[in-house]
């Protein structure tokens, strides 16, 4: 039944990614942090929490009177400025780091995909005209954009909420959160269209295209059931790369004060704040080892796992199996 | 022939970003008088933006800056009011390319070996520990590395001085921050070149021609397996010279990427505008030269 020669070409990567052990590793490694960064919240229910020791159950917003506390029996990872516990912070901020991410991700995969698909399919001119303008931006430091967006919602999210018809404070942050997202997913996706394009332009004349163009399918039809389901290795492959990028990206932002705002945190505002506390008389080295350490180990295994995807669907691997 | 075609290209390609960055910064909500002190009459604030053109519609407004640049000037800063944006690009210039060409040449001399070694001992005990270590550095940001550094380097052992430019002593925290990133891509880059370079018939051609090994490495192999480094080259020191916030916000180095960055927090859209052009330039001119450095490196390219 299952002899390699019956399998499909994404099966068989498949076969060859759960063989690629460093990979396979790390995808463990992933889930277990996924895991705990979603359950640890439960931890705090009253139905457990006097069950476990008391530093998993400290709230991430509490603040106290123990200042920069080092990492002891009470607190694992010592506490901040403002005697919060840093092992509740970094989960907290561990979560927001994925979850910007992964939509940030999902941003760039659509418009990459939709802007390189068409200018692959419809080639010719259009093609010229759409690639020459991705050849523009990637001339430009995507820097400055994201920045002068960020400031412009930024400043009519703050007319918004003094005006007549104020926002709710959970509104403003959830627009706060769509403009992040679209920021950085706007300057991320040129990578995803040069490459979808590259794969598009090479399918567009095979047989299984021309026989549905004869059977009558719309271009829409032909480009998202037939070309498309033929580049997905590709495209989810970049995509496990564009997300450690974008967690990058948003922990630059954060150091600007740009990315997530206060009190919420993600692994990037942690260290920033961490970084304004050096001074050289006391070193609170716990402030940025710690959600350093979560940022460099979140970003290590992704790239683990995205560097396991593309050997598995590498083509020139075919062979290999 | 090829070379002077691209470069004439450029010229368009260039008004093209200059008119896009312009156009954004424009028409964004937004100007670049909002984060100060409010004028003290609407008067003041008329005359003010008067005096700067605001007041007119955006395309007449580029229209004058087009013209100035025609003339050789870039503007006066929004900002900084008494200075150009000339001015502040000739100051912080020279100290970002200089730690930028520092960090480079860090980036390659440890890349460029790691990978290479790494690559030769494939499957080895070497092999994965310097290829972790390569993934590792990719993973830690600056933002990261330069604080520990500073911790551990300038505080805890006192070392090296905390921050500030000057001595070369001054430049190797800030070059160590800046290059670590760069080193690992370096590293993978050269590791995968190799290894799609080793399997070639030329290879094997060489070595039943009786080449001793290090010969077939470095002589034959190494200068083709090279070619996804020295492409890379081009886009990484366009990143490098034009500074970078993180690392000389860390430690206070007056060079330009801090202004990158305040510009566009402030719409100083002179400044923004010419920082753009500055590394669109950068960007076009080291492609162009990577592009050159190509078919010096491998007979197989032909520009036509």
């Amino acid at each position: 039944m299952n002899k390699p020669g019956n399998l499909s070409p994404n099966q068989r990567a498949w076969r060859r990614f759960c063989r690629n052990r460093p990979a396979a590793v790390a995808s463990l490694l992933l889930a277990f942090l996924v895991s705990v960064v979603l359950i640890w919240p439960l931890f705090r229910m009253p139905a457990l929490a006097p069950h476990l020791p008391l530093a998993l159950t400290h709230p991430p917003d509490a603040i106290s009177d123990a200042q920069f506390e080092p990492p002891g029996h009470e607190h694992w990872f010592g506490t901040d400025v403002h005697g919060r516990d840093l092992l509740s912070r970094v989960c907290y901020g561990a979560r927001i780091s994925l979850l910007v991410g992964l939509v940030g991700a999902a941003v760039s995969l659509v418009i990459g995909v939709l802007w390189g698909a068409i200018a692959g399919y419809c080639g010719g001119r259009w093609d010229g005209v759409m690639m020459r303008f991705v050849d523009v931006l990637y001339a430009m430091p995507s820097i400055i954009f994201v920045i002068v967006l960020l400031t412009a919602l930024n400043a009519v999210l703050e007319k918004l909420q003094s005006g007549p018809h104020a926002l709710s404070a959970a509104g403003g942050r959830f627009l706060q959160f769509a403009g992040l997202f679209a920021g950085l997913g706007a300057v991320s996706w040129l990578t995803m269209a040069r490459i979808v394009r590259g794969q598009v332009l090479s399918l567009r004349h095979r047989a299984f295209v021309d026989a549905s163009r004869v059977l009558g399918a719309s271009h829409a039809r032909i480009i998202l059931r037939h070309i498309l389901p033929n580049v997905y290795g590709v495209i989810i492959v970049y995509l496990t790369l564009t997300i450690p990028s974008i967690i990058l990206y948003e922990s630059f932002l954060s150091y600007l004060g740009l990315g997530i705002q206060a009190p919420q945190a993600s692994l990037g505002s942690l260290i920033a704040s961490g970084a304004e506390q050096i001074n050289s008389i006391r070193i609170y080295w716990w402030l940025i080892v710690y959600p350093g350490a979560a940022l460099a180990l979140t970003l290590l295994a992704l790239n683990f796992v995205g560097d396991g995807l593309r050997d598995a669907w590498d083509p020139r691997s075919e062979n290999r199996d | 022939m090829y070379f002077l075609k691209r470069i004439l290209f450029m010229v368009p390609l260039l008004l093209l970003i200059s008119f896009l960055s312009f156009v954004l910064v424009r028409i964004v909500p937004g100007g670049p008088f909002d984060r100060e002190r409010k004028p003290a009459s609407p008067e003041i604030e008329r005359n003010l933006q008067a005096k700067y053109h605001l007041n007119e519609p955006v395309l007449r407004q580029y229209w004058r800056y087009l013209d100035g640049i025609v003339h050789g000037d870039f503007g006066a800063s929004l900002k900084y009011r008494n200075r150009s944006v000339m001015d502040i690009i000739a100051q912080g210039l020279p100290i970002s390319l200089s730690l930028g060409a520092m960090a480079f040449c860090f980036a390659m001399g440890t890349g460029i070996p790691l990978g290479f070694f790494t690559a030769v001992h494939k499957g080895a005990l070497g092999d994965y520990l310097g290829s972790f270590l390569a993934l590792l550095v990719i993973c830690i940001p600056g933002l990261v590395i330069g604080p520990v550094l500073v911790m551990l380097f300038a505080i805890r052992w006192r070392l090296f001085p905390v921050a500030l430019w000057g001595s070369p002593w001054h430049a190797i925290l800030p070059t160590l921050t800046l290059g670590l990133y760069f080193s690992g891509r370096v590293a993978r880059l050269m590791h995968e070149g190799m290894l799609a370079t080793l399997p070639s018939e030329f290879i094997t051609t060489a070595r039943s021609k009786g080449l001793g090994e290090m010969a077939v490495l470095i002589k034959h192999a190494f200068r083709i397996a090279v070619l996804p480094v020295v492409s890379y080259s081009g886009p990484m020191l366009a990143d490098l010279l034009t500074g970078s916030f993180i690392v000389e916000n860390l430690f206070q180095i007056p060079g330009i990427g801090v202004f990158m960055v305040n510009s566009s927090l402030n719409r100083d859209y002179t400044m923004v505008v010419g920082l753009v052009l500055l590394y669109a330039i950068l960007l076009l001119g080291l492609n162009l030269a990577v592009d050159f450095v190509f078919s010096l490196l491998d007979p197989r390219v032909r520009y036509e």
